[in-house]
């Protein structure tokens, strides 16, 4: 009994030492034949310590970290104060919808050079694109959530007179929450991937910049330090996001 | 009739909204509310993309042209490896999905690259393949790959249970099995990650353009914002979002036309 829960608990981890495996005998076979353009993943991990004890490892972690989440905060405000407007009137959804369509699919990182242009290098540009990047996705997933609140809700608020304010801040936020932590979810795994992938493409800041920096002074093990512990973060960001969602859903009784 | 009449008014509100938008841009700009360094006026804008995409002029030579070449260098990558991460993510998702065994052992690593974003790859991929086109392909086939790859495990992995006890009363080779139940079974899974996908395979041209200084839209907006030419980089995000909208629209009328016999 024991052993099969040992066995369990070991299989997610064989294939992936498998692949890092074959990586390193590549690597190395390679830099036997003089190429400096890789890295074993010893080394790599080498050079991660190397980072994490001189603390330009957090330093940068906490640079991207940070953006992403001013920048999901900007976004996430705006895009579900519009959510709700639109998904409560269906009027303004309709008049609104062309001016949405247009604008929505214009991809996120075509606005890099326009906030380089605009702000400059630096956290305002970051914060700007990954705001305007997670704003469309909270914009649609908030609106479709208010238009599938139970009407009996907003029937009882208009018979009890509340105010337009009143009724977004007592029946309509309430009873979104569980979609709304799906949405916030989805708005922090977009939030940091366009936040490396402004780093690795203009802003000298942060894990992306710390990777492509790396890879451009010809240290390969850096740069798949880098290339991992960026993974690493992305992965543990986002399961403690759906752990959260989870107990936002069992809180709020319903069913995940 | 009536029901006509009032979505055709709908949809000229909507349009009246968008005029509004663009009448406030033309004014923000004209008026010199924002620096025009950053924000061109509309007409400047449109002359940009018309003389770009030669357009411009009596006998439509008068432009440079080279917005249209762009275009297609960014549409060309865009597609060639939308279609390589489609191909690829249903036929290792396929492989990976039939069957439990393999699906336990590989999927926890699967999880755990998903949230990697693909443009990360991009400095990986410029080491081991330098800085070439090839390079560009293969950072936008694999990071379009895995929505796709993992939709097709999830599609094999939710088949009902009774159908795959039918296929085994019925002797079903796995072959067949994966193209007779598998597939119809994972298809709207595998239209919702191919839709991901497309998005993802824009996003990574560009930004793969843009590091690896690979002409298309992605170079020609750097180079435009670099050079302070405003209404150059404005026709480039146009184009880009065009290439988005047209996309989309496109996929969204094939997965109708493709799931069609899902509706009762």
């Amino acid at each position: 009994m024991t052993e099969g829960r040992i066995f369990r608990w070991l299989r997610p981890w064989v294939f992936p030492a498998l692949l890092v495996g074959a990586f390193e005998w590549y690597a190395r076979r390679a830099a036997a034949l003089g190429s400096d353009a890789l890295a074993p993943p010893s080394a790599a991990a080498k050079a991660f310590v190397g980072a994490a004890l001189d603390g330009s490892l957090w330093q940068a972690t906490g640079f991207t970290l940070g953006t992403a989440a001013l920048g999901l905060l900007i976004g996430a405000v705006l895009g579900i104060a519009l959510g709700l407007v639109l998904g409560l009137s269906r009027r303004a959804a309709q008049l609104g919808s062309l001016s949405i369509e247009v604008l929505r699919p214009v991809p996120s990182v075509a606005l890099i050079p326009l906030a380089m242009l605009t702000f400059g290098f630096g956290v305002r540009m970051e914060l700007a694109i990954v705001a305007f990047a997670t704003f469309w996705p909270l914009l649609v997933l908030v609106q479709s959530a208010v238009q599938q609140i139970e009407p009996r809700l907003l029937e009882v608020s208009r018979v009890l007179g509340l105010s337009a304010r009143e009724r977004a801040f007592k029946i309509v936020l309430p009873a979104i929450v569980p979609r709304l932590f799906v949405a916030l979810r989805l708005g922090v795994a977009v939030a940091l991937v366009v936040a490396v992938t402004v780093e690795i493409a203009a802003n000298p800041n942060g894990m992306g910049y710390a990777m492509m920096i790396a890879q451009q002074s010809f240290d390969p093990a850096l740069m798949l330090a880098w290339l991992g512990w960026i993974g690493v973060v992305g992965f543990a960001v986002n399961v403690s996001m759906v752990q959260l969602q989870r107990m936002v859903a069992r809180r709020m009784g319903a069913l995940s | 009739m009536n029901d006509r009449n009032r979505s055709g008014m709908n949809w000229l509100g909507s349009l009246a909204v968008l005029c509004v938008l663009i009448a406030l841009w033309w004014m923000a700009s004209n008026a010199g509310w924002v620096s025009r360094v950053f924000l061109p006026t509309p007409q400047a804008t449109f002359a940009s993309l018309l003389e770009g995409l030669n357009l411009s002029g009596p006998n439509g030579n008068n432009g440079n042209g080279e917005l249209l070449a762009f275009t297609q260098a960014t549409v060309g990558r865009m597609v060639q490896g939308w279609l390589l991460a489609s191909l690829f993510g249903v036929v290792l998702g396929a492989a990976i999905g039939v069957s439990p065994a393999v699906r336990a052992w590989v999927q926890p690593t699967l999880e755990f690259i998903r949230p990697l974003p693909a443009s990360a790859l991009l400095p990986l991929a410029i080491s081991i393949f330098g800085l070439n086109p090839g390079m560009v392909l293969f950072v936008v086939a694999f990071g379009a790959m895995w929505p796709v790859l993992l939709a097709t495990v999830h599609g094999f992995a939710a088949v009902e249970p009774r159908l795959s006890e039918v296929a085994r009363c019925l002797q079903m080779s796995r072959a067949a099995y994966i193209w007779k139940m598998g597939l119809p079974n994972a298809m709207p899974d595998i239209l919702a990650g191919m839709r991901l996908a497309l998005t993802i395979a824009l996003i990574v041209a560009v930004v793969g353009e843009m590091i690896a200084s690979q002409s298309g839209l992605g170079q020609a907006i750097l180079l435009a914002a670099r050079a302070f030419r405003a209404s150059d980089l404005f026709a480039g995000i146009v184009l880009l979002g065009l290439i988005g909208f047209v996309s989309n629209a496109l996929q969204a009328f094939a997965e109708k036309r493709l799931l069609r016999w899902q509706q009762p």
